[in-house]
């Protein structure tokens, strides 16, 4: 399938790559998934711009990208307001836009929310590895040659499934998550919850942590009370596989949330963020307070269908 | 030890933890091997992915379509039903390393620390047939087991920021390869030209669990034309 050079990179932002929904299937490898962080906004951004939810889209952080448009094509930005602006007029977030060529895509200062998603009509066409587009960064591979993008970089989309939308698609603002920067986030105990004393576990729901800059696309680092877990137990264990939203307490007591690029892990966890939670992972930035509240599993799981319903819902209004 | 029956930890909503053993053994880890084996070939409906390791395995599934209870009772019946002849004669892959020198920067503390010589921790290094007890921490890293408590050292008290992909550390009682540059805190006492880790192949690992590995040592020049062998 020949594609279009469709975006011609000008300025790279801060950290600005390719992902889709992530690689799945390979974790037997130690193959992470990877993908886009915020994954409820890059499903809305690729249903705004008429492809599949899970295409390759450009997730970036903080400072944007300036992004030349070498063909017309429809773009959706969302997730965090990175202030996107078209040709230096600010632009409306989780719409449907369409950029002539020529036209400059452009961001300001973060308003609200840390990562925005940027899809374009036909998907970043990168090559497949290993089932996804995905970058991983840590180990080099996928995305576009493995790496973050960089200043005159040239990237190829496919050709839009149908033609232009005609009609503006706009996500309804009421759908539209709230990013603050003080976050509850919802966890379920365990897997090793058992491991720490009372005082531990009420110590970390009590607290409010505040996340460090000393963390990246690998987890989220917390300062904040130290737990510890029982004195009979050493914080490391025997290696054993890890998700996206565990929360590990390594031996200085200070929580990590693992995101999508680790597989497997060697500290205890105290607790899981729960799926429907998980793509505000993508937006808590460094200095932004964070609470934990544990829920039940049925609570986790109704919450899960909340989102996807949401995400259903407005699917069918755009076929 | 092999525990009666497995514990089911919940990690998170979405995945499962299935403790077999509380130990690092080949009868534990073989067992993980079978039921991981097992949940592969015969997949549960709801399963998204498989992640085995020592003495657990993560199942990670789709609470929207299978629940948790129902997904419980489905491994249970797996394990129940474990054929021990269901796996496949292990394969043996032989691999060679350059011990010492800059390629193994830490094989002379590891000497000192056990009161040896450097060609005693090598000859004790290459002793074992080492089984692949899990691939994990980077795409394709071999946890290998287990290495001979003459040579057994700690990690170091401070990890390096960048250990070279091929470089061939011992933690404890464990050894393994970086398959890729990366950090890490393992003593590195070699390193082998043999590429573990390729994102284009099918498999992308060189290694899976249940493998056997042995070692060799060559020269830097024998390493260098082995390289030339293969480009």
């Amino acid at each position: 399938m020949a594609g279009k050079k469709t975006l011609e990179i000008i300025s790279p932002g801060i950290m600005t790559t390719v992902q889709d929904i992530g690689r799945y299937g390979y974790g037997r490898f130690g193959v992470a998934p990877s993908g886009g962080l915020d994954s409820f906004a890059l499903r809305i951004a690729n249903l705004l711009v008429g492809n599949p939810e899970d295409q390759a889209c450009l997730e970036t952080m903080l400072l944007g990208p300036g992004i030349r448009f070498l063909t017309e094509v429809v773009v959706a930005v969302t997730g965090g307001n990175l202030e996107p602006k078209r040709n230096k007029q600010p632009i409306e977030m989780w719409q449907s836009q369409v950029f002539k060529k020529n036209d400059v895509l452009s961001f300001g200062s973060a308003v609200s929310g840390f990562r925005a998603y940027i899809a374009v009509g036909g998907g970043i066409s990168v090559p497949l590895v290993m089932g996804s587009r995905s970058t991983n960064l840590p180990s080099g591979f996928g995305g576009f040659n493995g790496r973050t993008l960089k200043k005159d970089d040239i990237l190829v989309c496919d050709k839009q499934r149908d033609p232009l939308p005609a009609n503006k698609r706009i996500f309804a603002p009421d759908g539209v998550p709230m990013y603050s920067d003080k976050w509850q986030i919802r966890v379920v105990l365990g897997p090793q919850d058992d491991h720490f004393p009372e005082d531990s576990r009420s110590a970390f729901f009590g607290a409010t942590y505040t996340m460090s800059q000393n963390s990246d696309r690998t987890g989220i680092r917390l300062e904040g009370p130290e737990i510890r877990c029982k004195p009979d137990v050493d914080a490391s264990i025997v290696s054993e596989g890890v998700i996206a939203g565990s929360i590990q307490i390594p031996g200085d007591g200070k929580p990590i949330i693992i995101l999508g690029e680790t597989v497997t892990g060697g500290y205890r966890k105290i607790a899981t963020v729960i799926s429907a939670d998980l793509p505000l992972m993508g937006q808590i930035k460094p200095g932004d307070s964070v609470q934990f509240q544990a829920v039940s599993l049925p609570e986790a799981h109704l919450a899960l269908k909340k989102m996807e319903d949401r995400i259903n819902d407005f699917r069918r209004t755009i076929i | 030890m092999l525990y009666d029956t497995p514990i089911f930890r919940l990690m998170g909503d979405r995945s499962l933890l299935v403790e077999l053993g509380d130990d690092i053994s080949p009868a534990v880890n073989q067992c993980v091997q079978e039921l991981f084996t097992a949940l592969d070939m015969q997949p549960i409906d709801g399963v998204r992915e498989l992640v085995p390791s020592y003495r657990s395995l993560l199942v990670i599934y789709e609470p929207l379509k299978i629940s948790p209870d129902d997904l419980k009772r489905a491994i249970g019946d797996t394990y129940d039903h474990l054929n021990q002849t269901e796996l496949p004669e292990p394969r043996t892959i032989d691999i060679p390393i350059v011990y010492g020198g800059e390629q193994g920067p830490d094989l002379a503390y590891v000497a000192q620390h056990h009161h040896i010589t450097p060609q005693e921790v090598i000859d004790y290094h290459t002793r074992p047939t080492y089984r692949v007890y899990m691939i994990g921490f980077t795409p394709g890293y071999p946890y290998l087991g287990e290495v001979p408590d003459a040579i057994a050292t700690p990690r170091r008290t401070t990890p390096r920021i960048l250990v070279p992909k091929g470089s061939v550390g011992i933690a404890q009682k464990q050894t393994g390869i970086y398959s890729v540059d990366s950090p890490g805190g393992w003593q590195i006492i070699g390193w082998t030209p043999v590429n573990l880790f390729d994102p284009q192949a099918q498999p992308p690992s060189l290694l899976m669990m249940g493998d056997r590995v042995r070692f060799q040592a060559i020269t830097l020049k024998e390493a260098f034309q082995w390289q030339a062998k293969r480009l």
